[in-house]
């Protein structure tokens, strides 16, 4: 220490601190900070990344290009020898894309005789319309000879196009619409006959192999039942085994064992239940491949666990004063549990329970093992009969390679996430809701 | 009678026992007379004595039924080496369809029977009924007996079930007293129900397990097992249905090389940025900060993994292609199914994972241990690198244990983003499959069931089981062990 005066006073002249690497040191406490800030973007990014990835390809799928045309039933053509009144499946056989086709025609200004034409005119409206044709004729048959005006369906080439997804500068040869049938989409768009509505049959239409006329309709059905099932069957259940657990069981050698294999079935490969499934179900138990019943089977086995372990914590979370409270004023214990203890976790249980039904509602794994990977176009009338699934959905169609399947798989998984989003966030709004501090 | 019908009436028989045992015991309600349980204890008991036993034996005796007609069937048919079907079942199954098929003619129709099969089809078809045109004509008395023998046995089984379910709703009304205990016997009833329950999680893994090993051993049957875990190379050769196939080879060791450098990418790209994750969260970020950044990760762990995987195949995929031709200025390095690409999204989806894991446990260590190390004049960072992560080490090495046996088990991300040719590669950008893959892949398909082609998958089943087993158990056991109790 040497002292210097300043004036006539002593003052300490400060030490030279030693070097103990501060700069350094905050320099990685700087980069420390940079590296979770880092890691935190990019799992963010690529969040982001993905959903709009999704719902750029996707949002097309919600609308559908369609064309009013007036179709005249014309008498030759539909019931050409006069049998409806005696045979009513002559107005089932009927010819109904020819109609559409002279309709077409007529609207086209196409001269009949011009083959070359005629056949680009083939493939420009769905081949669906043949049902909606044959639908309004059976449901009316006064209609026959009559003109009305009918909405069909443009096929999935012509949608695409109409969208502007096909690149309209390749050559000729090389693409899906030739340049006069985009001449005709033009024309029919000016006058207004053709135009984009609301795709009500991306919800209501069954698999099939036509893009324009398939939807998930079955799927969520079939997803439904199984929601059904798992609910009906693993919240009971589950319920049932932790009370049993929490509440009931000694401390044994059986009940250790029973913990540990609930662990560890919540952290067995969804894939091994599906397995389970095809062996149990539908081999042994012969149930019915592709049904909804063995999809909600396996899905409820699945379910199980994440239930008991969301129901233990809630049981766990009650205090033992409401316990003895109920057991002193003179409650048995099964009292005292289905009567004090049960209602006052049930938000806990509701949510576990909803969190668990937004995984089964996601799963494909198991289901694409029990057969749920089947064409299925009509709806599913029992749980017993053949169904499908909307992740197998989504699953089937990025097997195809047509553009518009990708838009509607697209489509199909933001409807997915729309329907796993309201079950979390009620999900979460019932935990805030009913949550309680003790 | 179908089943439902007699369930139904069970249950009407026990709601009406219900309240006729209610009556009698509110009946009983009198100055003086002290009520051991309340009045619905008492119709509560006399619902369970008449439908639990009735119901019991109903699912008894449908088993025992239907196997009955079965083995009454098997003895009416020919010997196997007449009949010149391919297998019992296949005839047994056409009994069967015949027999569904009788039961929609009327009773005329069923008094003239042709013998014949091939005047019997279009009398089926009118009402609808489509059979295959292999079934025999020794098949219609067969199955005409078959069906009396059915009908008799369920009215036999119905009326005994009815009669069960009568006598224990008497029993159960005759047993209502005053001081009658039925309080304890319904709740020791409802304590055995949830017993029961509980056994169903033990059943369940019984069950897979079981489930899995009988079908492993009637694949190792035709496979020697050695081949099967050593074998080098995965080439199943389908053969058609009921054609005596050319044995494929089945070597696992392609498979389970793809499984783990698969998780291995997968981890790569998991752990740091997810364990960075957590700590950020946990220490530096503000409230608001975190009540953004924690629901958008758990909102990463929502999105079921289907859409991981056409992210990886629709977007992903053909990026890295592109991205790599550019690169390399002509062919692409990198396929459209990679080991990189399944790897990287699979990492992707795992982060939350990892990120929630790690919360709980960077959090559970004790605040002394944070505030002495920056009382002694360490940086947060120092605080972190050098106290807490090491104390939290055996959590942490839990979390990455469990997250590589969830990466291992992935099934859609592999199916759609890596490819299906097993191959043994060190390039990370070449495709290589998955033992979750080839499970779909071998089951998936029209194939019969006993082939090793579809047994194979239950061997991969159960090598997967065992797999992600071990590593559970690992996890917990290397938690236990080393963590510190602190307070």
């Amino acid at each position: 220490m040497t002292d210097t005066t300043v004036g006539s006073i002593p003052v300490a002249k400060a030490r030279v601190r030693r070097d103990i690497g501060l700069r350094r040191r905050y320099g990685a406490e700087r980069r420390f900070r940079l590296y979770g800030m880092l890691a935190i973007s990019f799992g963010l990014i690529f969040l982001a990344i993905m959903l709009f990835s999704i719902v750029s390809k996707g949002y097309t799928a919600f609308w559908q290009t369609a064309v009013t045309l007036p179709i005249t039933f014309d008498e030759k053509i539909v019931d050409p020898q006069g049998k409806r009144a005696d045979d009513p499946n002559v107005l089932v056989t009927a010819n109904y894309p020819l109609l559409a086709q002279r309709a077409l025609m007529t609207k086209l200004g196409v001269d009949p005789n011009d083959k070359p034409a005629v056949a680009k005119l083939k493939g420009f409206l769905s081949e669906g319309l043949r049902v909606q044709l044959r639908e309004v004729v059976v449901s009316d048959p006064s209609v026959i000879g009559t003109t009305r005006d009918v909405t069909v369906l443009a096929s999935a080439n012509v949608d695409s196009a109409f969208k502007g997804q096909i690149d309209l500068t390749v050559p000729e040869k090389n693409r899906k619409v030739s340049d006069q049938q985009v001449a005709w989409m033009n024309q029919l768009a000016s006058d207004g006959s053709m135009e984009q509505q609301f795709n009500t049959g991306l919800f209501s239409f069954g698999a099939s192999s036509r893009p324009e006329t398939s939807g998930v309709g079955v799927a969520i059905i079939g997803s439904f039942y199984m929601m059904v099932i798992v609910l009906l069957l693993a919240l009971p259940i589950g319920v049932a085994a932790s009370i049993y657990l929490e509440e009931f069981a000694k401390k044994s050698r059986l009940t250790d064992i029973i913990e540990v294999n609930i662990n560890n079935l919540a952290a067995v490969p969804s894939i091994v239940f599906g397995l389970l499934g095809l062996a149990v179900f539908i081999n042994f138990l012969n149930l019915p491949r592709s049904a909804a019943l063995v999809g909600g089977l396996v899905l409820t086995l699945m379910t199980l666990p994440t239930i008991i372990i969301a129901t233990r914590a809630a049981l766990a979370a009650v205090p033992p004063s409401i316990r003895s409270a109920a057991l002193g004023l003179g409650a048995s214990k099964t009292q005292m549990v289905f009567h004090h203890v049960l209602p006052l976790a049930a938000p806990g249980i509701l949510t576990g329970t909803i969190i668990g039904l937004a995984r089964a509602l996601g799963e494909t794994a198991p289901l694409l093992l029990i057969g749920m990977v089947a064409f299925v176009a009509d709806y599913p009338s029992t749980p017993l009969s053949p169904a499908t699934a909307l992740p197998v959905q989504i699953y089937m169609w990025a097997n195809e390679a047509e553009r518009a399947f990708v838009e509607r798989m697209s489509g199909a998984i933001m409807i997915l996430l729309a329907f796993l989003m309201v079950m979390n966030i009620t999900a979460i709004i019932l935990r805030r809701r009913f949550e309680r501090r003790w | 009678m179908p089943l439902i019908y007699i369930l139904g009436l069970v249950i009407v028989i026990g709601l009406v026992a219900y309240t006729v045992g209610r009556q009698r015991a509110a009946s009983q309600i009198a100055p003086g007379v002290k009520q051991h349980s309340r009045v619905h204890y008492h119709g509560w008991w006399a619902f369970i004595l008449s439908t639990a036993p009735a119901i019991l034996f109903l699912i008894v005796w449908s088993i025992g039924s239907s196997v009955y007609v079965e083995r009454q069937i098997e003895t009416m048919l020919p010997a196997e080496s007449e009949a010149g079907f391919a297998s019992r079942s296949l005839e047994l199954s056409l009994v069967h369809s015949l027999a569904n098929g009788l039961r929609r003619l009327d009773a005329a129709q069923l008094e003239n029977l042709p013998s014949s099969f091939a005047e019997l089809q279009p009398m089926l078809a009118a009402k609808g009924v489509a059979l295959a045109p292999d079934t025999k004509d020794y098949m219609i008395p067969i199955a005409v007996e078959a069906n009396a023998t059915a009908d008799t046995v369920n009215l036999i089984g119905a009326i005994v079930t009815l009669a069960i379910s009568i006598a224990g709703a008497a029993f159960g009304v005759s047993q209502v007293a005053a001081r009658g205990r039925a309080r304890n016997k319904v709740e020791s009833v409802v304590l055995w129900a949830l017993l029961g329950s509980s056994m169903i999680a033990i059943v369940t893994t019984i069950g897979i397990v079981l489930s899995m090993l009988f079908e492993t051993f009637h694949f190792f049957s035709r496979v020697p097992a050695w081949s099967f875990f050593f074998g080098t190379v995965w080439d199943p050769r389908f053969a058609g249905a009921g054609a005596g196939g050319a044995e494929g080879q089945f070597g696992l060791i392609p498979l389970l090389a793809g499984t783990l450098y698969i998780a291995l990418v997968a981890l790569l790209v998991a752990v740091p940025v997810g364990l960075m994750s957590a700590v950020y969260m946990s220490e530096y970020a503000s409230k608001r900060v975190r009540g953004i950044v924690k629901p958008a990760l758990e909102l990463l762990a929502g999105i079921p993994t289907i859409v991981y995987g056409i992210f990886a195949l629709v977007t992903l995929g053909p990026f890295l292609r592109d991205l790599s031709a550019a690169l390399a200025g002509g062919s692409p390095f990198i396929q459209g199914q990679s080991i990189f690409t399944a790897g990287f999204v699979m990492g992707i989806m795992l982060i939350p994972v990892v990120s929630s894991l790690s919360d709980d446990i960077i959090t559970a260590v004790p605040r002394a241990m944070r505030d002495g190390s920056l009382g002694l004049g360490a940086t947060r960072s120092e605080t972190i690198k050098k106290v807490i992560l090491p104390a939290a080490l055996p959590g942490i090495v839990g979390a990455i244990l469990l997250t590589a046996s969830r990466a291992i088990g992935e099934t859609m991300i592999v199916v759609l983003a890596a490819g299906v040719a097993a191959n043994l590669t060190l390039n990370p950008f070449e495709a290589m499959t998955t033992i979750t893959v080839k499970i779909v892949n071998q089951l998936t398909g029209d194939l019969e069931f006993n082939t090793p082609q579809t047994l194979v998958a239950f061997a991969l089943g159960i090598t997967l089981f065992a797999i992600t087993l071990v590593m559970n158990i690992a996890a917990l056991y290397i938690v236990r062990k080393y963590r510190e109790q602190y307070e």
